[in-house]
């Protein structure tokens, strides 16, 4: 179920807290994912 | 070692031969209607609806699909990634025609050809975005233009000429990364002006950059495909080095789709975060927007990375299609499928098939002049003459 937002400062606490998460999770997954695309590289 | 070969010569009476000479004939008499009787002649378009396909598949997928030429160039002559040099005239070919067939198809949309370069010398629409976008695309077809006139210098022997555009490859490098650069996104920043038209789920004030991302993407998988393509038909015109570099290319395009691909679906789901949109995912556009994102981006992204990981060409030359067909289902799904969403089902713009006959009938267009020029100039093979001279 979405929160309720009663003020701007509550939406972007909220979205800009959710979107940071996943900014560092993406940079986090892009490296995980270049390791596995160039894991067999040297083979 | 490179070598010239003559090739088979098939009849002329062949089954693609027959399928081309009819829709030849059909988009003819559909040309003679359009500009005779008008849109409303050929065109389901409207107030509500003026764009139709001849934009959403024509422009918008012939801009994107045509963005090999750049993708490839740029890697070869800006990243020195030599061992692709043999992509880049096929891919510059494809560019080039995709670009001309794109400025062929917006006269059946504008009407009155002999007004097009309007924009250009009568009255500069300076703030309009589609005022940047014509330029630049006009600005881009003059430089894939000059950038193929080699192959067809070579074929008709011009040395002298030939040898002073070589000198420019690396400036008109540059001019097609910056021009595609800046219209690629700018037909993503054609739809900024409709936020209460598409649906939030595709409008994002980020649209320009996944164009430009997508666009990227395009151009990979499609060298990927055009490549597959050339080697089922075109191989007797192939030299060594082409046939030879073809599966490192495969690859080493695969790879770079592959993470490219991830990028997008990550931006794209940052998006929906940064807009607060996760709630229209429950909806019926929410379920189409999942099939594209996951179906056509995600999907193609793990099947590259696993095609690559296992050295399977099948499976990356397969993936290719499959990430084409994403493009081709995200410009639909913006300009046709998303757009006026809140309108009802009686307003709603579904293409008359003329339309659909006059884009087949570009298409064709395009296959046959691929077909006529890689057939005669040195695209897929080096001249004798030139050897090592790039």
């Amino acid at each position: 179920m979405d929160p309720i937002f009663y003020t701007l400062q509550d939406f972007m606490t909220y979205t800009e807290g959710v979107t940071y998460l996943l900014v560092i999770a993406t940079l986090a997954g892009m490296t995980v994912f270049w390791w596995f695309l160039t894991g067999k590289d040297e083979d | 070692m490179a070598q010239v070969t003559t090739g088979e010569r098939k009849s002329i009476f062949s089954l693609f031969n027959l399928i081309a000479l009819i829709v030849l004939g059909v988009g003819v008499y559909l040309t003679y209607l359009r500009f005779t009787g008008g849109l409303a002649s050929v065109t389901n378009l409207s107030d509500y609806n003026p764009w139709g396909i001849w934009i959403s598949f024509d422009l918008l997928c012939g801009v994107a699909l045509a963005a090999g030429g750049y993708v490839t160039s740029s890697a070869v002559y800006l990243f020195g990634m030599k061992k692709y040099h043999s992509a880049v005239r096929p891919a510059i070919l494809t560019g080039f025609l995709g670009y001309a067939l794109v400025f062929l198809a917006i006269n059946y949309d504008v009407g009155r050809p002999w007004r097009l370069p309007y924009p250009l010398v009568v009255q500069q629409g300076t703030t309009s975005v589609l005022f940047e976008v014509g330029l630049c695309v006009a600005t881009y077809l003059t430089v894939l233009f000059i950038e193929f006139s080699p192959a067809a210098m070579e074929w008709l022997g011009l040395k002298r000429a030939r040898s002073l555009v070589v000198k420019l490859t690396i400036l008109l490098t540059i001019f097609g990364v910056v021009l595609s650069t800046m219209h690629q996104s700018s037909l993503g920043a054609l739809f900024l002006i409709v936020p209460s038209k598409l649906h939030p789920l595709w409008y994002s004030s980020y649209i320009p950059i996944y164009f430009f991302v997508t666009s990227i993407i395009a151009g990979l998988s499609m060298v990927i495909f055009e490549s597959t393509l050339s080697h089922r038909f075109f191989a007797y015109k192939m030299d060594e080095t082409h046939l030879q570099e073809a599966n490192g290319l495969t690859l080493g395009f695969g790879k770079a789709a592959s993470y490219v691909l991830a990028g997008y679906f990550a931006i794209k789901v940052l998006g929906i975060s940064a807009g607060n949109q996760w709630h229209y995912l429950t909806t019926g556009y929410g379920t189409w927007y999942l099939v594209e994102l996951l179906g056509f981006v995600a999907l193609p992204s793990l099947l590259y990375a696993f095609g690559v990981r296992t050295k399977s060409l099948t499976l990356i030359k397969f993936t290719s299609v499959l990430a084409i067909l994403g493009v081709i289902l995200n410009r639909f799904n913006i300009s046709l499928v998303a757009f006026n969403w809140h309108l009802p089902a009686s307003e709603r713009y579904f293409p008359h098939w003329m339309e659909i006959g006059i884009s087949v009938f570009i298409v064709m267009i395009g296959l046959l002049l691929y077909r006529f020029i890689v057939t005669r100039m040195p695209i897929l093979y080096e001249h004798p003459d030139y050897k090592d001279a790039h």
